[in-house]
């Protein structure tokens, strides 16, 4: 018998790992880097990183189901007219029809409207569909301006001038020649079928003094009626909110970069742009440093999945958030019951974001007609609606545990971190400790 | 209704609507202006004393005439929808910013941005108009008499931008489907831009927006014929050194 010696454990690079390996070798079969929708997918920071303290000898709590919470909230009071006045603080996100179907855009405004919330439009312009559905739309205004025009800013309910957004900071919209069809190339005033980049930058104005001269534009058209949003990705966030509220925003929107996108490269998707939790005291702080919180309203988007994150961010200073990924899987993106077609796309239910490429099996990021037949608007609306009623149920009960009788009433004394990182983003305590990094000089 | 026969039935029949940047406010201004209904017999508008204003007559909706007494600033005319507005000075940057029909006629010289995003009408400058006219228009005319700046027609997607001077670097940069008509020199041009024959049916059409700008004394066989070669539509690992 002849000895052998003992193998090592084949033994995988941390660096080169899997994932690494296989990109490396899609990018050099394909000569293209990597396209997908969705927001960033790495871990990092969170709002499962904090923690409610709830109520004790110190400070009691709310009956349950007995006493008050208010969830409210009105956007937009700074200069508007007729601002929004919204039933929970959770709304839809921008997202266009084009990567969107439209009876996926009208599912999302027949769920916003049952919830009492709003939803938005996106870069592709105001359908009838989301329209006639939504009781209270929000209409962006992108650099791109596909579809802008007068008689839909007019019944708009409040303005989105889009700066950027969190997946992607600096960069603009991206719609693939596949999902051009001729109702989405006739919107859009392009050809169909070739490909759509829509620009980073808006045409007619640069920097935050051609801003405020671009808002005075909105206002002045449509008779100072409608709120004005300015929205911006996670990028620096102190000072781009500090600069929309000196541009006269009613209210600021601030993306982060797990926030999601219809379209872009993967590399700029994971690589650029902050996590949401490290957005939001810096633009609060802004807001506070101006004398303008709870003055203009603060929404805060990327990553919001249950009632809790939405807590976690009203409680750090936002007056209401924003929710896209979380809709869509509601309205019933990534479900399993399509796994089998999935796995011919070479993925799997949950993993799902070549939304660009228009085979969504789920038929909502696709322009197919027979695909789009899968989202019963009704039915998918009626479960977003059910969605954003629990989310808002579940914040209630920790309010009402904090001893708030409403959701705005929670704030960062409420919350203790599990992570230095997350104390430090969020500017609360570490658990167990009065540490706050960074607080203190040190 | 033809201009001539717009403004003589006003010097006539009423007099114009003078609102006096001076006196009044430029909300009041809009307000007035989108306060008309279809029909109304306020048909012609005079501006006094803009001294630079923003957002001159924006959002306006019928179809009226408004001659703006001076120069203004950003935005005049913003998403004009039928009305014909004439400028007798010089225009900020964005003038006509996404028309969607009607004219606007600028006397002097235009600023940045001139006609950004249109999706109709005709916008005409008797100057010139500086960097990135018509950028990303979308199917308005534009009529420039003397030279426009660089970048001009950045990712213009459908209309017509005629120029009867020279044309900066970088002209028709990441162009779609609109058609560019040059008569002088063009400095450079940009990503996907290249010349073009210049067929009858070209020749037809700018002799249309010609006539429609009062231009006279040009011929359409003057002009050199710009647009798309199409080889950006779609991506292509090759091409990627065009950007």
């Amino acid at each position: 018998m002849t000895y052998r010696n003992p193998p090592t454990t084949p033994r995988k690079s941390a660096t080169f790992d899997d994932y690494t390996l296989s990109e490396i070798r899609r990018a050099a079969a394909t000569g293209i880097y990597d396209i997908r929708g969705a927001g960033a997918k790495r871990k990092l920071p969170h709002f499962d990183d904090l923690l409610f303290l709830g109520a004790s000898i110190s400070r009691y709590p709310l009956e349950g189901y007995r006493e008050r919470c208010d969830t409210s909230v009105v956007l937009g009071s700074r200069h508007a007219k007729k601002p929004i006045e919204l039933k929970i603080p959770i709304t839809i996100a921008g997202m266009s029809f084009g990567s969107l179907s439209g009876p996926a855009k009208e599912a999302l405004g027949r769920g916003a409207t049952l919830a009492g919330t709003s939803t938005t439009t996106g870069d592709g312009g105001m359908t009838e569909e989301e329209r006639g559905h939504s009781k209270q739309l929000v209409y962006q205004y992108l650099p791109s301006r596909y579809g802008m025009n007068l008689r839909d800013l007019r019944r708009a309910d409040a303005i989105e001038v889009v700066v950027g957004q969190g997946a992607k900071p600096g960069g603009g919209g991206m719609l693939l020649g596949q999902k051009i069809s001729d109702r989405v190339a006739e919107m859009r005033t392009l050809p169909k079928g070739i490909d759509q980049r829509s620009a980073s930058r808006h045409p007619d104005w640069t920097g935050p003094d051609d801003l405020e001269i671009k808002i005075l534009e909105l206002r002045e058209i449509t008779d100072w009626e409608k709120p004005i949003y300015v929205k911006v990705g996670g990028a620096r966030p102190y000072y781009d909110t500090a600069l929309a509220v000196k541009a006269g925003a009613d209210v600021v929107v601030v993306d982060g970069m797990q926030g999601g996108t219809a379209a872009t490269q993967e590399v700029f998707i994971e690589n650029v742009g902050q996590p949401t939790l490290a957005c939001i005291r810096p633009a609060v702080q802004a807001l506070q440093d101006l004398g303008m919180h709870r003055k203009v309203q603060l929404i805060v988007s990327g990553g919001i999945r249950n009632g809790a994150d939405v807590a976690k961010a009203l409680a750090l200073g936002v007056d209401a958030v924003s929710i896209g990924t979380a809709a869509l899987v509601a309205l019933g993106d990534n479900d399993p019951r399509w796994e089998a077609e999935y796995n011919e796309l070479g993925t799997t239910a949950g993993a799902y974001d070549d939304w660009h490429e228009g085979r969504d099996p789920a038929g909502i990021t696709t322009q197919d007609p027979e695909l789009m037949k899968r989202v019963d608007p009704i039915a998918a609306g009626r479960r977003l609606a059910n969605y954003l009623k629990v989310m808002t149920l579940e914040a209630q009960t920790i309010a009402r545990a904090c001893g708030k009788n409403s959701l705005h009433n929670l704030e960062p004394e409420d919350l203790v971190a599990l992570t230095i990182e997350a104390a430090a983003m969020a500017g609360v305590p570490l658990a167990g400790t009065n540490w706050i990094p960074g607080k203190n000089g040190f | 209704m033809p201009a001539t026969k717009l403004s003589k039935a006003a010097s006539h029949d009423q007099a114009s609507r003078i609102f006096d940047l001076d006196v009044s406010s430029l909300r009041e201004l809009n307000q007035a202006l989108h306060n008309l209904t279809p029909g109304s017999n306020e048909t012609a508008w005079e501006v006094l004393h803009p001294k630079g204003s923003h957002s001159v007559a924006v959002g306006v909706d019928q179809p009226v005439t408004i001659d703006v007494r001076g120069s203004v600033g950003y935005y005049c005319g913003g998403m004009n929808s039928g009305s014909t507005i004439t400028v007798h000075g010089s225009a900020g940057p964005g003038v006509g910013e996404n028309m969607m029909s009607g004219s606007i006629i600028v006397k002097g010289d235009a600023s940045q941005y001139a006609g950004a995003t249109g999706k109709g009408g005709l916008l005409v400058i008797e100057g010139n108009a500086s960097s990135r006219c018509g950028i990303s228009m979308k199917g308005i005319d534009i009529v420039v008499h003397g030279n426009i700046g660089h970048m001009s027609a950045f990712m213009a997607q459908s209309g017509n931008l005629v120029v009867l001077g020279d044309a900066g670097d970088a002209l028709g940069d990441s162009i779609y489907e609109a058609r560019l008509f040059v008569r002088g020199k063009v400095d450079s041009l940009g990503a996907d831009c290249i010349a073009k024959e210049m067929r009858a049916e070209h020749l037809e059409l700018l002799q249309g927006l010609l006539d429609r700008a009062g231009v006279t004394g040009v011929k359409p066989s003057e002009f050199k014929r710009y647009g798309s070669a199409r080889t950006l539509y779609n991506f292509n690992i090759d091409n990627a050194d065009a950007y």
